[in-house]
């Protein structure tokens, strides 16, 4: 192993900055002349505007302008696009509604942008946006997918009847249904997948900055794919060319999937900044981030498994409705269609599989890909159901898993729902979390729990992902409206240093270290002699950006192919100074030698040579080294794992603790261990969180009750324990590096772990279910019902 | 109306004009241009602002500036001694007690008031001590484990190497 390579727990390059405070955050950065912006937002879930009227806030001293969505109209401004399209089950296209960055004539949820403040100051601006009178001619809201679904139900938008967005399905119906017919046991679960709201720690901000003398626009914004913001604000909503529009994401604290999306605010900024001829800075305060920033996840599903008498699965049924919110967010439909109903296979041979999904338009914020996105879903919907069909088979749930997994000889696997395995093994990542967790002594613990009043209970998932999204063309034939691959370039600077341009983004994912150390591997240069450069399309040529744990799969596969691209110039002019054959240079550990002898050239000679080509190939070679490599990977990734989950349960209060927590996880090779582990644990935190304490809650009125740090709860240090985690690692069969992706693992595997632990700590009850999330509450009436 | 408030950050008199109602933070950030102390939230539940005043970590979202008169502030830019890292900082990189690192400058300002008031806390002590500190992206294991870290070495008077 090269020192600082492939494999090596190498500390963060980056750490240094935010360890001494000076990193750069959107919200850190002021510009010459700036002025400061606060949107005024809709209080109601849904109402006509009536009459605006914006003349005490416009005459208020330090306001420089009050912005309208009259104003945006007259600029011809457009609508904020939708990545991805979804066809019914007729073929037709899903509703999509217009959505435009400061309402035009009509509010359809609480938070939504009617107008824009700007002011010398924020205060100034905040108390001015209090001066701008909206009058509300308030309509009907409906506020949740069983407001929505109801008959006679209220309409989010006239032109889309019921409230369906889409009606989707995939999967062989007939052939599942006969399954169905042949079964002996049926198991069957009814599972609400709560609404979450990501909450990274840096609010959202964006800063709109117009250049009059040269007609050009940079954006500073809190996103994990600038480039990607550029193309859909630029394109379709401002009308800005490419290269006139630089999108800069710069220290970016958390995403989690929230930072994708193309948000209104970003669009608002940079048309002021023209019309002001100033910057435009926009921060969020934390209780504007939870009316303003895309929720996740909110699905209702019905799933039913058939089975033989001896448990084995023959078909999987599932029903599902996905609360879209009330405008389709930049890749809302993809999340409970192809990312979430693709992994109903779960690491299971159903041999027929049919779902169908129903996407339904409410009156709240736009829900979105939140760390998971569908897969957690998926996983959490399926995993539950097979604890269900252990019980009905009369089966362990260990033993029901493992006759039912995809075995290592059935690779590449084709699930009955579009998705093609490449590689896995399932049964190794359960022996692994066994031992790790030592299931074997459970009941010796179960007991000393018992005997100070606390029941104890222990739940297992093993969930599988898709990630690394994925091949352009496919993702093209199933709606996508992008590409997917990703650029990196490799610039070798005449001294020996490298420059890597990637096209991924870090907001807390560390690229700058492991990025790095693939360099390291590749050129054998020092670690300190390479820096990676992301998040700014004026530097970077172009990316898909950092989301779907697609960043080492994607990004890194495609750094590794421009590396290549180097070290095969390199040869080339190693083979010219050494007065040799290319074939017959051997590039090693920084080393360029011809095999056999001891003629060599060092890297950093070469580097110079390529720079000052004075003893040079000119007629064969360009001068210089620099490679861009585009990389379009052949399929998704499939991590996979196996998740131990140990609860206790204060039968007095309700609460659930988890006291003890396995991760056996396959993501393929790992380039730096310590990083993936603390994703792991960032993953599962988060997966606990989602289990037992967060809950996005609105009442019938559309208002959001859990809209303050107060009110939503995220995990505390005290609220998770240590995890035990460890890796089972299968490579990736299609991409060089042999990576998977590690990010998203930990919030898919860990909420339905963690809730069959609940409910097998509860069995003593006679309890077999419990809503997601387990607070306290739900469980102590759990408790007290079953007395 | 602005009032002048003159206090030592970091070691150095400053002062600056302010609203009566200014938050300490946004002075700091605002007006004394140290951007290290961050604001997450609204409601003093994050603690991405937590500085020290007169040698106790505070949550400076939850103070008024006029209330630092006089007052002898560090933030996170005033812990390391002439470039060289804190014995605290080093144990967040060694550790990996970070990755967005939005969090990290209060969760340091944080463990250093705790190790100051109990030179050797264990889990448990750490845990419930940053409560008021939320993390969103390392579930905590490996900030627990720097603290400890950095309160050892803090006890071997920084000689410890992390």
């Amino acid at each position: 192993m090269t020192k600082n390579g492939m494999g090596a727990s190498v500390r963060r390059k980056e750490d240094y900055r935010f360890i001494t405070g000076s990193g750069q955050y959107t919200d850190d950065i002021n510009r010459p002349n700036q002025v400061y912006a606060y949107i005024v937002r809709s209080p109601v879930a849904h109402a006509h505007i009536r009459d605006l009227d914006i003349s005490a806030a416009v005459a208020t001293p330090g306001v420089v302008a009050v912005l309208t969505g009259a104003d945006m109209a007259a600029d011809e401004v457009g609508s904020l696009p939708c990545g991805w399209g979804i066809n019914n089950k007729d073929g037709s296209p899903m509703f999509e509604p217009g959505h435009p960055p400061l309402a035009a004539d009509t509010v359809h949820h609480v938070g939504d942008q009617i107008a824009v403040v700007i002011a010398t100051s924020r205060a100034i601006a905040k108390d001015a946006a209090e001066l701008v009178e909206v009058d509300y001619d308030e309509l009907p809201v409906v506020a949740g997918l069983e407001a929505a679904s109801a008959d006679g139900a209220a309409l989010v938008w006239p032109d889309a009847p019921g409230n369906v967005c889409f009606d989707w399905e995939i999967g062989d119906k007939a052939a599942t249904d006969a399954a169905f017919e042949q079964a002996t046991r049926v198991a069957s679960i009814d599972v609400v997948n709560n609404r979450l709201i990501a909450n990274a720690m840096e609010p959202r901000s964006a800063i709109g900055e117009y250049d009059s003398g040269k007609d050009e626009y940079t954006l500073y914004t809190t996103s994990q794919n600038p480039h990607v913001i550029r193309l859909l604000m630029g394109a379709f909503v401002l009308g800005i060319p490419e290269h006139k529009l630089r999108v800069i994401a710069p220290d970016v604290g958390g995403g989690f999937g929230s930072k994708i999306f193309h948000y209104a605010e970003e669009a608002i900024m940079t048309w002021a900044s023209r019309k002001l001829k100033r910057p435009v800075k926009w921060t969020a305060e934390r209780s504007e981030s939870f009316i303003s920033d895309a929720h996740g996840r909110d699905h209702i599903s019905h799933a039913e498994l058939a089975m033989d008498d001896d448990g084995m699965f023959l078909g999987l049924r599932v029903s599902t409705r996905a609360n879209l919110g009330a405008y389709l967010s930049t890749f809302g439909p993809s999340v409970p269609t192809y990312l979430h109903a693709t992994l109903l296979a779960g690491t299971y041979k159903t041999p027929a599989i049919y779902a169908e999904v129903k996407g339904m338009f409410t009156n709240t914020v736009p829900v979105d890909a939140y760390r998971g996105a569908g897969r957690p879903e998926a996983s959490y919907l399926l995993e539950r159901l097979v604890d269900r069909a252990a019980k009905v088979a009369g089966l362990d749930p260990i033993e029901i898993r493992r006759r039912n997994f995809i075995k290592p000889e059935d690779f590449p696997y084709q699930t009955p729902v579009a998705l093609e395995y490449d590689t896995g093994d399932y049964e190794a990542a359960v022996e692994k979390a066994l031992e790790l967790s030592d299931y074997d002594n459970f009941e010796s613990r179960k007991n000393a729990s018992a005997e100070r009043g606390k029941l104890r209970g222990i739940g297992i998932s093993t969930y599988i992902e898709a990630c690394g999204i994925a091949p352009s063309n496919v993702a093209g034939a199933l709606g996508a409206r992008a590409g997917l691959y990703e650029a990196g370039t490799v610039r070798v600077n005449p001294t020996g240093s490298v420059t890597v341009l990637t096209g991924s983004h870090s907001h807390g994912q560390g690229h700058e270290t492991t990025f790095a150390q693939l360099v390291t591997e590749a050129l054998g240069v020092d670690f300190d002699a390479v820096e990676i450069v992301h998040g700014d399309t004026g530097k970077v040529p172009f990316g898909m950006g950092t989301y779907g744990s697609r960043s080492a799969a994607v990004g890194g596969v495609a750094l590794v192919n421009a590396l290549e691209k180097i070290r095969t110039k390199a040869k080339k002019i190693a083979a010219h100074l050494l007065e040799a054959s290319a074939d017959d240079v051997e590039f090693k550990d920084g080393q360029l030698t011809v095999v056999g002898t001891d003629r060599s050239v060092g890297f950093g000679d070469v580097a110079m040579s390529a720079y000052v080509p004075h003893n040079y190939p000119l007629d064969e070679l360009e001068p210089g080294l620099e490679e861009t490599a585009f990389y379009d990977p052949k399929n998704f990734t499939f991590p996979a794992g196996c998740h131990i989950c140990e609860v206790e349960i204060d039968p007095d209060t309700g609460v659930v603790q988890v006291v003890r927590f396995t991760a056996a996880d396959d993501f393929g090779r790992v380039i730096n261990p310590m990083i993936v582990e603390g994703q792991v644990h960032g993953g599962l935190t988060q997966g606990i969180g989602q289990a037992l304490y967060e809950n996005c809650v609105y009442d019938e009125s559309g208002q959001l009750l859990s809209g303050s740090l107060m009110d939503y709860c995220l995990p505390k240090a005290d609220n998770v324990p240590d995890f035990a985690v460890t890796t089972n690692v299968t490579p990736c069969t299609h991409n060089v590096l042999g990576v998977k992706g590690c990010g998203e693992a930990g919030a898919i595997g860990a909420p339905p772990a963690v809730i069959n632990a609940v409910v097998n700590a509860l069995a003593e009850f006679g309890i077999d279910d419990m809503p997601i999330p387990a607070t306290p509450e739900r469980v102590w009436q759990a408790i007290q019902a079953a007395k | 109306m602005q009032t002048k408030v003159s206090c030592t950050l970091n070691g150095e008199d400053v002062s600056a004009d302010v609203d009566s109602r200014t938050l300490l933070v946004d002075m700091i950030r605002e007006q004394l241009s140290l951007t290290g102390t961050h604001v997450g939230c609204d409601t003093s539940q994050c603690g991405a602002c937590v500085v020290h005043v007169n040698g106790r970590s505070v949550k400076s979202c939850s103070m008024l500036a006029l209330q630092a008169e006089g007052a002898e502030i560090i933030t996170i830019e005033g812990v390391d001694s002439n470039g060289d890292l804190h014995p605290m900082q080093a144990a967040f990189r060694e550790h990996h007690g970070l990755q967005c690192g939005f969090c990290t400058p209060g969760m340091i300002m944080s463990a250093l008031d705790l190790v100051q008031q109990n030179p050797d806390p264990d889990d448990k002590e750490i845990r419930e001590w940053l409560e008021g500190n939320l993390c969103r992206c390392t579930g905590y294991q490996n900030i627990v484990q720097a603290v400890k870290a950095g309160a050892k070495s803090m006890r071997a008077g920084g000689k410890e190497a992390e």
